[in-house]
C-alpha cells in the first residue's frame, strides 16, 4: 500500500487537523451567491409581517384603529396586544428574568417599540398597511438618563411592576430600579482605599452601541395545522433555546417544534435574544395557517433589537507610591432600557463584569452594579464579547492609564509591575474567578519589542516638541492594552440561561467507508465552524477534515446545545467535539485490537490508525476500523461507530492579549488616523491560524468603530438619532487600517485540546487600545479621561478644552 | 423601507417630459439617478404620484467642451465626471469634488443635474457651481432659460426652478489653475461636516481673482464674494487668509447635528477653508 | 399615499438570460431579482444605499439594487453574483476570496465580489489604496477588510498572469 511509506508527518498533514490554515468549506457556496439566509426562504403561500412602531419614547396608547389597514386589499390580519392576551402572549419573559411587551399593552416605553403586527400578502402591502393603522398616543415624560431615572420624583416607567420591591435579582429600591448586584469585599476595599498612598478615581462611560450584523434579524414561522408541527426558521444564535422558549410560551409540545437556523449573516450578540417579531410571526402563522415571514429593516434593527453596553462606571484604584496596585472599587449605573432583556447567565445580571481586575494581581476589590430602567430599547447583549467583559476590560485598562498619570509613571511599566505572574496560575482573583492559565509578561515583552516601544515613545516626544514649536497640528498617541477575557460559559454549576445549563454538545456518526458527519448544538455566524470543528475531529479520529461534514442549527437533528455567543463555541462545543472524538477512538481501539488479534492495551494511536506496540507494520487505519464496525461482528462490541458528548466545562477559559495602537490625532479637525496596530493574541491552542487572524481583523474593526464613532444616541425626548448607516458608524475599507497580528500560545489546562476561543478578544482588547491611543496623545496637556466615542467633534472638544486652539 | 405607489413615465424627449410635468404639476417629480429621491421615497418622506424617468432623453446627456466653455448634460453621472478628460482639462475642480461624493456605486448613478437640482444643503456640487459661477439651463413649457447658480438656491430644497421645469444642462467656463475642493466628513458615504471650494487666479505673484464657496454650513451653499475679495491683490499671506476666513465664518450659519455642535462646525469650517485656500494657491 | 397599484412589464437580461417580469412601478430591483427571479445572491443589508450588499452590475456599472426601481432597469443587462462564475468554474475573484479568507459570514460577499469584478474591469492593476477606495461602497462587519483587499489584489495579479499566458 502506498500509505505504508508515508511518514506520520505526511499522514498528519493530510488530515488538515489542528493548527492547519485549512481553507473554509463554507466558501464555495457563499462566493457564488448560494448561501441560504432566512430572507432567501420562500414557502408556498408565505405572508409577510411587519410592525407598526411607536414614534414616541414614552406614551400611553389610547386607541388603535385598524379599519383602514384591514380594508386594504392583501392585508390578512393586524394583531394587537389584546389579540395576544388570550394566549398570554402579549408579554413574554426575557432572558434576564424580567418580562417584555410583545405588542404595546396600554403604553409604549421606547421609540420603535412594537405596537401592532400587520400581516399581508407581501412586504409592499404590509408597508402600505402600516401607514393606515391609526394610533392615538398621549405623550408622557421621557427619561433617557439612568441617574435621573433614580431620582425620587422620577416618573414610573414600568407601571406593571410599580411598587414591587423584589425583582428577579433581589431588592429594588425605586420603581425604575432593577437590581443591585455586588461582588467582592466592599468594606475591605474601602478600607484599603482610605489608607492608600495613591488613589486614582474616574467616571468612565462606555456608551450605548449596537452589534449591527450586516444581516438583520428575521424569521419564517410555518405552522402545519395538519400534523400540528411548527417549523421556525430564523436568525437564531441559540436555536435550541429558542425551541424550548417557543414551547414554553406557546404550549406546543417541544417535539412538535422544529427550529432551524439557516446561514446567519453575522450575529455578534444581536441574534441571541427572543424578539416580538418571532412571537408575532408564530401567532400569525397559527392564526392564518400560512407561513409568515418577518424581517426587520435596518432602522428597526438599530432602534429596537439588542443594544449593547451603556455602562456608567465609577472607578477607584489604589496603589503604593511606586506603583503596586492595592485595591479596586467600582460602581456601575447600568442603563438597561425599558425592559431588562440582557442576555446574561441567570446568576449574573451584570454578566462577567467582575473580571474587571483584568490582567492584574489586585489583592482586594469590590463591584456594585445598579440596573436601571429608562425609555430606551431593551437589550444589553454581549456585542462580540462575553457578557459585559468588554465593559470590564475597558474600565480596568482606562483605570490603569489614569493611575499611571496619577503616579507619573509609564503605563507599560505600570502594567508590567502588576501583572499576575506565570507562576501564580491557576490564579484566584479578588472577585471570585479562577484564571486557568496565562503568561502575561512574556506576551507583553514580546509586544513591546515588536513595536519598538521605546523608539515609539521617543518619536512621540519629538512630535510633541514639533507641535509645541508650531510645526505640526498633529499629536501622536500610543494606546496600550493588556486584556484578559473570560469566555466559554460555562460550567453548569454557575451558568444557566432560563434554567438551562450552559453545556454544549456534539454527536458524531462515522460512516462505513470512513467519512463522518458531526452535529453540534452551536451555530456558525461566520466563525467557520464547518471548517474548524472538522479539524478538531480530524486530529482526534484520524479522519481527514475534508471527509467530515459538520451540521448545526436544526433542532430536529442536532443534539441540544446552548448556541454560539460569548466565544463559547470553541471552549464548550469544541471540547464536546474532542470528547466525542475520543469516545469514537476508544471504541475503535477495541475493534482494532480484535482485528489485530491482540489485547486492547497492546495497540496505540498513531495519527490515523492503531498500531500494535512494538510492531508498527501491524496496524488498522480508522477507515478500516469504520468498515469493520459496520460489517464484521465483533464479540462484545455493538455494531456501528457513533458517539455523543455533552460537555460541561469545569471552568471558563481566559484568553488574553497585548495590543498596541499608534494614532495620529489632528487637534484642529478631530480626525484620528491609525498609523499602526499590533495585536498579539493568546487563545491557547490554535485550531486554524487563518481563521484566528480573520477573527482578529474583524473584531478589531468593530472595536475601531465603537471607539471612534459608533453609538446609539438619543435626544432628550428619546428619539434615536443614529438609526441609519449614515449616522451609525460602520467603517469602510477606506477608514480601516491594516493590522499586524502575532501570538503566544498558552493552552488551557482544563480544555481537552487546550483551546480558549478568540472571536471576541479583539473587540474586548481593541476598544481600550484605540481609546487609550487617542487619550495618550493628549496626556502631556493634562487630559485624564474623555468619554467615547472619539468622533471628530468630541476629539476636537478635548483639544479645545485643553486650550490647544488658541 | 418600501416607497408608496406611483405612476412611472419614461419619456424619450424633453418636450414629452415637460408635457408630463405640465400635466401633473406638483404631483410629478423628475427621476434622475434616484440616489437622493429614492431613499426619501423609501422612508416615505417624499410622496410622489408621477415619476418621470429622464434617462432616455438625449438632450440631457453628454459633455461638450468648446474652447474654454463646457456644457455638461444634467444626466452626466458623477462617475462620468471623474472619468472625463474634458472635465479634467477644463474644470478639474469638478472631478476633485465628485471623488468626494458618496461611494463608487452611488457615483455611477447620481447625476450632476440631480445633485444641483435637489437643493439639499448637504450636496457638494451646488457650492462648487457657485464658486465656478456656473449657469443652469432650465427647460419649461415656455422654452429654455438660464439661471446663475449663485441665484438658484433659496432655502433647503427650495430653488429657483419652477415645478414644471427640467434642468437640462450646466454651463461653465474654464477655471483658473488654482483650485481646490476640500471636504471633511466622518467616513466615505457621509455628507460634509464642512467643505470648501476655492478658485484662485494668480498674476505676477498676487491674487488676481478668487472665488470661495462652502457646503453644508447653512441651508443653502454659501458663496462669499467678500471672502474672495479679501484675497484679491494679496500674496495669499496669513493676514489675507485670516481675513477671508473671518469673512466666510460670518456668512455661514451651521446647525447642530450628529456631526457636531455649531461651535465645532464653525471651527472646522475655518480649518477646511484655510486648507483649501492653501492648496488652491499652491496650484495657482 | 397614493393607491396606485398599476402593473408594468419589464424586460431584463440577467446573467445572459432574458426575462420578462410584471411588477408595480415601485418594485425595487433588489426585490425583483430576489423574489421574482429567485436570484438570492444579492442581499439586503441596509436599504439606504450604504452597505452595498445588494450590489449588482447593470450595463457595466456597479449599482446598489435597493436604490433602483426595476422599472429604471427596463431593457438593461444585469450581472449578479450568480452570473460571475465562468461556465468552466469559479471566477478568479471567487477563488481568491476563498484562498485569502476574504469572507466570514458571507453576507457581504456577493456584493463585494460583484463590485470587485467591475473595479478590476476598469482598473486591472489597482494599488492597495485604489482597492480600498474602489471597494468603499461595500460594508463588511466580519473581516475588517484586510483579507478582502488581499483577495482583490491577488485576483488582479492572477488575471494579469492569465492574460499574459494567453497572449
Ligand atoms: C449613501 C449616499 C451618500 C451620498 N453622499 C453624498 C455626498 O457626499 N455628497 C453629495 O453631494 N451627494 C451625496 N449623495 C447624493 C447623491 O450624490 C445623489 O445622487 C444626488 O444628490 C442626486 O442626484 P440623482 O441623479 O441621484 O438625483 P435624484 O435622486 O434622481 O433627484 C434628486 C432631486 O432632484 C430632482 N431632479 C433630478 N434631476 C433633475 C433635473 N434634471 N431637473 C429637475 N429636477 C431634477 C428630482 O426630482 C429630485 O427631487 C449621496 C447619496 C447616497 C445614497
Ligand atoms: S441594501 Fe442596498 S446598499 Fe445596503
Ligand atoms: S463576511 Fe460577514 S459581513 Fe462580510
Amino acid at each position: 500500500m502506498k500509505d505504508e511509506v508515508q511518514t506520520p508527518e505526511d499522514r498528519s498533514a493530510k488530515l488538515k487537523g489542528l493548527g492547519t490554515s485549512r481553507r473554509r468549506v463554507e466558501d464555495a457556496r457563499f462566493t457564488q451567491g448560494k448561501g441560504n439566509y432566512v430572507d432567501d426562504l420562500k414557502l408556498d403561500g408565505m405572508l409577510f409581517g411587519d410592525f407598526v412602531r411607536s414614534p414616541y419614547a414614552h406614551a400611553r396608547v389610547k386607541s388603535v384603529n385598524i379599519d383602514a389597514a384591514m380594508a386594504l386589499p392583501g392585508v390578512i390580519a393586524v394583531l394587537l396586544a389584546k389579540d395576544l392576551e388570550p394566549l398570554s402572549l402579549h408579554w413574554m419573559p426575557t432572558l434576564a428574568g424580567d418580562k417584555q411587551m410583545v405588542l404595546a399593552d396600554g403604553k409604549v416605553l421606547f421609540q420603535g417599540q412594537e405596537v401592532a403586527f400587520v400581516v399581508a400578502e407581501d412586504r409592499y402591502i404590509a408597508a402600505d398597511a402600516i401607514e393606515l393603522v391609526e394610533v392615538d398616543y398621549e405623550e408622557l415624560p421621557v427619561i433617557t438618563d439612568p441617574f435621573k431615572a433614580l431620582e425620587p420624583d422620577a416618573v414610573t416607567l414600568r407601571e406593571d411592576i410599580a411598587g414591587q420591591t423584589e425583582g428577579a435579582h433581589g431588592a429594588r429600591r425605586h420603581d425604575n430600579h432593577i437590581f443591585l448586584w455586588e461582588e467582592g469585599d466592599k468594606e475591605a476595599t474601602e478600607q484599603v482605599l482610605s489608607e492608600a498612598e495613591v488613589v486614582a478615581e474616574e467616571m468612565i462611560y462606555y456608551h450605548r452601541t449596537h452589534p449591527c450584523p450586516l444581516e438583520t434579524c428575521g424569521c419564517v414561522a410555518d405552522m402545519d395545522k395538519v400534523n400540528g408541527k411548527l417549523t421556525l426558521h430564523g436568525t437564531f444564535q441559540a436555536p435550541h433555546v429558542v425551541r424550548t422558549v417557543a414551547s414554553l410560551l406557546s404550549g406546543i409540545e417541544e417535539h412538535n417544534i422544529r427550529v432551524i437556523s439557516p446561514d446567519i449573516g453575522g450575529g455578534f450578540g444581536n441574534k441571541v435574544g427572543v424578539y416580538p417579531g418571532y412571537v408575532c410571526s408564530i401567532v400569525a402563522s397559527i392564526v392564518t395557517g400560512r407561513p409568515v415571514k418577518w424581517v426587520e429593516d435596518r432602522m428597526d434593527n438599530l432602534m429596537a433589537t439588542a443594544f449593547a453596553r451603556d455602562y456608567h462606571m465609577q472607578g477607584k484604584i489604589s496603589a503604593t507610591k511606586d506603583g503596586k496596585i492595592t485595591g479596586l472599587w467600582v460602581h456601575v449605573t447600568a442603563d438597561h432600557g425599558a425592559f431588562d432583556a440582557c442576555a446574561d447567565p441567570t446568576k449574573f445580571p451584570a454578566g462577567f463584569f467582575h473580571i474587571c481586575t483584568g490582567s492584574y494581581d489586585i489583592p482586594v476589590a469590590y463591584v456594585g452594579v445598579d440596573g436601571v430602567y429608562t425609555n430606551k430599547a431593551p437589550g444589553g447583549v454581549a456585542y462580540r464579547c462575553s457578557f459585559r467583559v468588554t465593559e470590564a476590560a475597558y474600565l480596568i485598562e482606562r483605570m490603569i492609564e489614569v493611575l499611571a498619570i496619577e503616579l507619573g509613571m509609564d503605563a507599560a511599566e505600570l502594567r508590567s509591575k502588576n501583572f499576575i505572574r506565570a507562576d501564580q496560575f491557576p490564579y484566584q482573583s479578588a472577585l471570585g474567578w479562577e484564571y486557568d492559565s496565562g503568561d502575561y509578561h512574556t506576551a507583553w515583552d514580546k509586544a513591546l519589542k515588536a513595536v519598538d516601544y521605546d523608539g515609539l515613545r521617543a518619536e512621540q516626544a519629538a512630535q510633541l516638541e514639533a507641535f509645541k514649536r508650531g510645526e505640526t497640528r498633529k499629536l501622536m498617541g500610543i494606546g496600550l492594552t493588556h486584556f484578559t477575557e473570560i469566555v466559554g460559559a460555562g460550567p453548569v454549576k454557575n451558568c444557566d440561561i432560563l434554567g438551562m445549563g450552559m453545556f454544549d454538545s456534539c454527536e458524531i456518526r462515522i460512516h462505513p467507508t470512513g467519512s463522518a458527519i458531526a452535529r453540534l448544538g452551536t451555530i456558525s455566524q461566520g466563525q467557520g465552524h464547518a471548517t474548524t470543528f472538522a479539524q478538531i475531529l480530524a486530529s482526534e479520529t484520524g479522519i481527514p477534515a475534508d471527509s467530515i461534514t459538520i451540521e448545526e442549527g436544526d433542532t430536529d437533528t442536532a443534539p441540544y446545545g446552548l448556541g454560539t455567543y460569548g466565544s463559547r463555541s470553541t471552549p464548550v462545543a469544541g471540547a464536546a467535539t474532542a470528547m466525542a472524538g475520543r469516545k469514537i477512538r476508544a471504541k475503535a481501539q477495541m475493534i482494532a485490537a480484535y482485528l489485530l488479534e491482540v489485547h486492547d492495551g497492546d495497540v496505540e494511536w498513531d495519527v490515523d490508525r492503531f498500531v500494535v506496540k512494538g510492531a508498527p507494520e501491524r496496524f488498522k487505519t480508522m477507515k478500516e476500523i469504520a468498515y469493520a464496525a459496520y460489517h464484521q461482528p465483533i464479540p462484545g462490541v455493538e455494531p456501528g461507530l457513533e458517539a455523543v458528548s455533552y460537555y460541561d466545562p469545569p471552568n471558563m477559559t481566559y484568553p488574553f492579549g497585548a495590543y498596541i495602537c499608534v494614532m495620529d490625532v489632528d487637534v484642529d479637525t478631530g480626525e484620528c488616523d491609525v498609523r499602526k496596530f499590533y495585536a498579539l493574541d493568546d487563545c491557547g491552542t490554535r485550531i486554524n491560524p487563518m481563521i484566528i487572524e480573520g477573527q482578529v481583523h474583524g473584531g478589531l474593526t468593530e472595536a475601531l468603530a465603537i471607539a471612534m464613532g459608533q453609538e446609539i444616541a438619543y435626544d432628550e425626548i428619546g428619539n434615536v438619532k443614529t438609526a441609519t448607516l449614515m449616522d451609525f458608524f460602520l467603517p469602510t475599507a477606506w477608514e480601516t487600517p491594516n493590522y499586524e497580528t502575532d501570538y503566544t500560545e498558552t493552552p488551557s489546562p482544563h480544555h481537552p485540546i487546550g483551546a480558549k476561543g478568540v472571536g471576541e478578544s479583539p473587540n474586548v482588547g481593541g476598544v481600550p487600545a484605540f481609546s487609550n491611543a487617542v487619550m495618550d496623545a493628549f496626556r502631556p496637556f493634562g487630559l485624564r479621561h474623555a468619554h467615547m466615542p472619539h468622533d471628530h467633534w468630541r476629539v476636537w472638544k478635548i483639544a479645545r478644552d485643553l486650550g490647544l486652539h488658541s | 423601507m418600501i416607497p408608496g405607489g406611483f405612476e412611472y413615465h419614461r419619456p424619450d424627449s424633453l418636450a414629452a417630459a415637460v408635457g408630463v410635468l405640465r400635466e401633473y404639476g406638483d404631483d410629478a417629480r423628475v427621476l434622475a439617478g434616484g440616489h437622493s429621491l429614492i431613499p426619501m421615497m423609501k422612508l416615505r418622506m417624499a410622496d410622489v404620484e408621477h415619476l418621470i424617468d429622464v434617462q432616455d432623453i438625449a438632450e440631457m446627456k453628454g459633455i461638450c467642451a468648446e474652447g474654454d466653455k463646457i456644457a455638461i448634460g444634467a444626466m452626466t453621472s458623477q462617475h462620468e465626471l471623474i472619468d472625463s478628460p474634458e472635465i479634467a482639462r477644463v474644470v478639474p475642480i469638478l472631478s476633485e469634488a465628485a471623488l468626494q461624493i458618496a461611494d463608487p456605486q452611488v457615483r455611477y448613478c447620481g447625476t450632476i443635474g440631480g445633485n444641483v437640482a435637489n437643493g439639499d444643503p448637504g450636496n457638494d456640487m451646488p457650492g462648487v457651481m457657485q464658486c465656478l459661477d456656473a449657469t443652469f439651463l432650465l427647460h419649461g413649457p415656455d422654452g429654455p432659460r438660464e439661471v446663475a447658480a449663485r441665484d438658484f438656491y433659496e432655502a433647503a430644497y427650495t430653488t429657483a426652478r419652477d415645478d414644471e421645469e427640467i434642468l437640462t444642462a450646466i454651463r461653465i467656463s474654464a477655471h483658473a489653475p488654482g483650485y481646490a475642493y476640500e471636504k471633511q466628513k466622518r467616513k466615505i458615504g457621509d455628507y460634509a461636516t464642512a467643505a470648501a471650494a476655492v478658485l484662485i487666479e494668480k498674476r505676477d505673484g498676487l491674487v488676481a481673482n478668487a472665488s470661495i464657496a462652502m457646503t453644508n454650513l447653512s441651508d443653502v451653499p454659501v458663496w462669499s464674494e467678500a471672502a474672495g475679495a479679501d484675497l484679491f491683490g494679496t500674496d495669499c499671506g496669513p493676514e489675507a487668509v485670516a481675513a477671508a476666513v473671518d469673512t466666510m465664518l460670518g456668512d455661514i450659519d451651521p446647525t447642530e447635528d450628529n456631526r457636531g455642535p455649531v461651535e465645532f462646525k464653525q471651527h472646522v469650517a475655518g480649518i477646511i477653508l484655510r486648507r483649501a485656500i492653501a492648496r488652491a494657491w499652491s496650484r495657482a | 399615499m397614493s393607491e396606485t397599484t398599476s402593473q408594468m412589464n419589464i424586460k431584463l437580461t440577467v446573467n445572459g438570460e432574458a426575462h420578462e417580469v410584471t411588477c408595480e412601478p415601485r418594485a425595487l430591483l433588489i426585490h425583483v431579482l430576489r423574489e421574482d427571479l429567485n436570484l438570492t445572491g444579492p442581499h439586503i443589508g441596509c436599504e439606504t444605499s450604504h452597505c452595498g450588499a445588494c450590489t449588482v452590475d447593470l450595463n457595466g456599472k456597479s449599482v446598489k439594487s435597493c436604490t433602483l426601481f426595476a422599472a429604471q432597469a427596463d431593457g438593461a443587462e444585469i450581472t449578479t453574483i450568480e452570473g460571475i462564475a465562468n461556465p468552466d468554474g469559479m471566477h478568479v475573484l471567487q477563488e481568491m476570496f476563498r484562498e485569502h479568507h476574504g469572507l466570514q459570514c458571507g453576507y457581504c460577499t456577493p456584493g463585494m465580489i460583484t463590485r470587485a469584478y467591475r473595479l478590476l474591469e476598469e482598473n486591472p492593476a489597482p494599488t492597495e489604496e485604489e482597492v480600498r477606495f474602489g471597494m468603499s461602497g461595500n460594508l463588511c462587519r466580519c473581516t475588517g477588510y484586510q483579507n478582502i483587499v488581499k483577495a482583490v489584489l491577488a485576483a488582479s495579479d492572477q488575471m494579469a498572469a492569465q492574460k499574459e499566458a494567453a497572449e
